[in-house]
């Protein structure tokens, strides 16, 4: 086979209907591609407006608080004994996760373009907050979709998305996780397609949202860029994050692609095992398929059914992954690898008594990578991680857990 | 030699279009609640009265359907339908019956999981004359579309009341067999079918093409399937379809001996409406 021509920048993607290599695409019922039509257009021209960046950097200064602090964890990088690890704190954010980034960024969108209905799926329920949030301060009304079984996982997040006026329906079809959470919020838009815009809460969906999701997160990786350069005077060594549907990944990754000497690392979740047929790691347990309006890798059987994810962590816990990844993946580009539950807890853990920093279990999975190779680095080595999330609504899943595993005091 | 593929989708309708009526096009989902008596509803169905077959590909994230058609879905993967299965049944469902179009509806998946040309080739081969294919909008017509057309497979497309006069061309443009007017904006089974607003639709669709119309999506009863069926070529019911087979299930889900003569019994009243609605 005739090697693939390399393109001249990784930055460059998506072309105009929305492909990274074979990936991505606009696989969405005709009731709702004008509507995904209308929302490319708003998005392209709000892109071009410096009106538009200005309010979405008002935000993030007065009211997410960024940027978020880029902090040298000194004490587990003398535990691992080996490169430096830096901390992006991106769980400082107002609501508690790199979520809200995204979320204003739609948001803005919604209201520029005269619609103040919002729909959201969540997982984690960190995507409903942070939507919940953004509907509050905007005045707009909000809905979101959350599967049965996460609803009772997360159910702090629950209370705060009803504290803040959102109406949370909890979704039974399928699993009753992320997966048909999302098909939910996908037929209800159908439904309501002339009044609500919908705010997808990761790097996945159909074409514009892939693209549009990963611009407004790659502030993270702009500020790691910034914040590097000051600190260090250099750029990092390997940047690590776990992998949902991959935003927050997306984000630090994105400012850092061209530059080939970064190593990049996507930690997905690897549930009970790789082997076990239980995990969400889609990239190293799936092939490529089509759902949710685009494609990408996805857990699925022999006959092209979509299979069950499983993780510990609600907002891993999803059988796809953005198509952006999909792509470097292929390319090699990005390496991703997996992590367990149970690294993640141990992780979980060794994070909170080395550093006082309480993690969700969503980068506590990208920590558990870190100790398994860090401590094997020249000490001048750089590594950054995206602590993405705090865990204050994981404390329900995670403390019969560590009791049970004896890591509690 | 009786005709297949979009062929004899074609045939058929000029062969209502000579009656005067239009056709009643029925939805079941493949292996709904079981393989044998899924196979028994299809087999039955055309002397029940329906003019067409909508078999439904069943498939775990069913994105553009509502609870009725999800469950059945459901039903027929647990009754451990695959693709492969689907196309089985076709076949058994040709040997007795050349005339009725036969249209495979369903996601996309599962289709480039089997693999697309290896898929238009069996399907033909099978007896299946058309394909829906809900998340193929015309932007990604390369995927499937295209490929089903060159073989003679027809491809129908949904218009929904947010396709506008500007879409509609595109829309049109590699549609064969007939259009399928989605006549609310919403998944299936979700709303009744405003049969004036129909009526408004189907005469703008005229407008940009020459194939027929059919409507589908919320006719429930042998009145709204007659309503539809005066102003339009072909009225299409899967909801209420499912739902009877639903409920005539036993305790556990399984079929009982009311299975089939309930659902056929129910089709034969749905093509009384459709056939007393002459124009
Ligand atoms: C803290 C946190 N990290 C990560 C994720 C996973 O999403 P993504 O991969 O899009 O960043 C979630 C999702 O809910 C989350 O709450």
């Amino acid at each position: 086979m005739a090697a693939t021509a390399q393109p001249n920048s990784l930055r460059a993607g998506p072309d105009s209907d929305g492909h990274f290599g074979i990936f991505g695409g606009r696989y969405v019922a005709e009731t709702l591609m004008p509507l995904i039509l209308s929302v490319e257009q708003a998005y392209e021209a709000a892109k071009a407006d410096p009106e538009f960046q200005r309010l979405i950097a008002y935000y993030h200064t007065h009211y997410i608080g960024r940027p978020s602090p880029l902090y040298f964890a000194e004490r587990l990088t003398a535990h691992y004994g080996g490169a430096k690890l830096y901390f992006k704190r991106d769980e400082l954010n107002h609501t508690g996760a790199h979520k809200i980034n995204n979320v204003m960024g739609q948001a803005l969108l919604a209201r520029r373009m005269g619609k103040n209905r919002i729909i959201a799926e969540t997982g984690a329920g960190q995507h409903g907050v942070a939507t919940a949030t953004a509907c509050a301060l905007f005045g707009m009304e909000c809905e979101v979709f959350m599967g049965a079984e996460d609803v009772e996982r997360q159910k702090p997040n629950v209370d705060r998305m009803r504290l803040l006026g959102a109406k949370v329906h909890p979704v039974t079809s399928g699993s009753g996780t992320l997966k048909d959470a999302m098909n939910e919020a996908l037929r209800y838009w159908v439904s309501k397609a002339e009044t609500h815009f919908y705010i997808i809460g990761t790097v996945a969906g159909p074409h514009p949202y892939p693209a549009m999701v990963r611009d407004f997160q790659a502030i993270i990786g702009h500020e790691v860029k910034q914040q590097m350069m000051a600190a260090e005077g250099r750029l990092p060594d390997t940047l690590v994050a776990c992998i949902g549907g991959g935003s927050n990944a997306m984000g630090l990754f994105h400012p850092f692609l061209d530059d080939t000497q970064v190593e990049l690392i996507g930690v997905e979740a690897a549930g009970l095992g790789l082997d076990s047929g239980k995990h969400a790691a889609s990239l190293n347990g799936g092939r490529p398929g089509v759902l949710h309006g685009n494609r990408t890798y996805l857990l699925q059987d022999d006959d092209g059914q979509i299979t069950e994810a499983h993780s510990i962590s609600a907002g891993l816990d999803y059988p796809g992954i953005g198509p952006e990844h999909s792509w470097l993946y292929e390319l090699g580009r990005v390496k991703y690898v997996g992590a367990t539950d149970e690294e993640a807890l141990r992780a979980f853990a060794l994070c909170t008594r080395q550093e006082g920093i309480i993690p969700a279990l969503e980068p506590a999975h990208a920590l558990a990578h870190v100790g398994t190779f860090i401590g094997d680095r020249p000490k001048d080595q750089i590594v950054v991680m995206n602590l993405c999330g705090r865990g204050d609504k994981d404390m329900g899943a995670v403390m019969p857990k560590l009791e049970a595993m004896g890591l509690l005091s | 030699m009786p005709k297949a593929g979009v062929a004899r989708i074609d045939a058929r309708f000029q062969a209502l279009r000579a009656e005067g009526r239009a056709a009643l096009g029925i939805f079941i989902s493949a292996g709904d609640p079981d393989v044998d008596t899924s196979l028994a509803i299809l087999k039955g169905l055309p002397a029940a009265g329906a003019d067409m077959i909508e078999f439904g590909m069943p498939f775990t994230d069913p994105m553009a359907d509502g609870p009725a058609v999800q469950e059945s879905s459901q039903r027929a993967l647990k009754a451990g339908m695959t693709l492969a299965g689907v196309l089985e049944m076709v076949r058994a469902f040709r040997a007795g019956d050349q005339h009725t179009p036969l249209i495979l509806m369903g996601y996309y998946n599962p289709i480039y999981s089997y693999g697309v040309d290896r898929f238009v080739d069996d399907a033909l081969a099978s007896g299946v004359d058309g394909l829906i294919v809900v998340d193929l909008p015309p932007e990604e017509d390369r995927e499937l579309c295209l490929p089903a057309l060159s073989k003679g497979l027809g491809f129908i497309r949904l218009a929904t009341p947010t396709t506008d006069d500007v879409r509609l061309p595109a829309v049109l443009k590699n549609t064969a067999g007939f259009v399928y007017y989605v006549s609310i904006t919403g998944i299936t089974g979700t709303a009744e079918v405003p049969t004036d607003m129909v009526t408004r639709a189907v005469e703008r669709l005229k407008r940009h093409t020459d194939l027929p119309i059919c409507v589908g999506f919320g006719i429930t009863t042998p009145d709204q399937a007659a309503g539809v069926a005066r102003c339009s070529d072909g009225a299409i019911v899967g909801t209420a379809v499912v739902k009877t087979i639903k409920a005539s299930l036993d305790a556990h889900g399984r079929a009982t001996d009311a299975t089939v003569s309930d659902t056929l019994g129910f089709v034969r009243a749905l093509a009384d409406g459709v056939r007393g609605a002459r124009r």
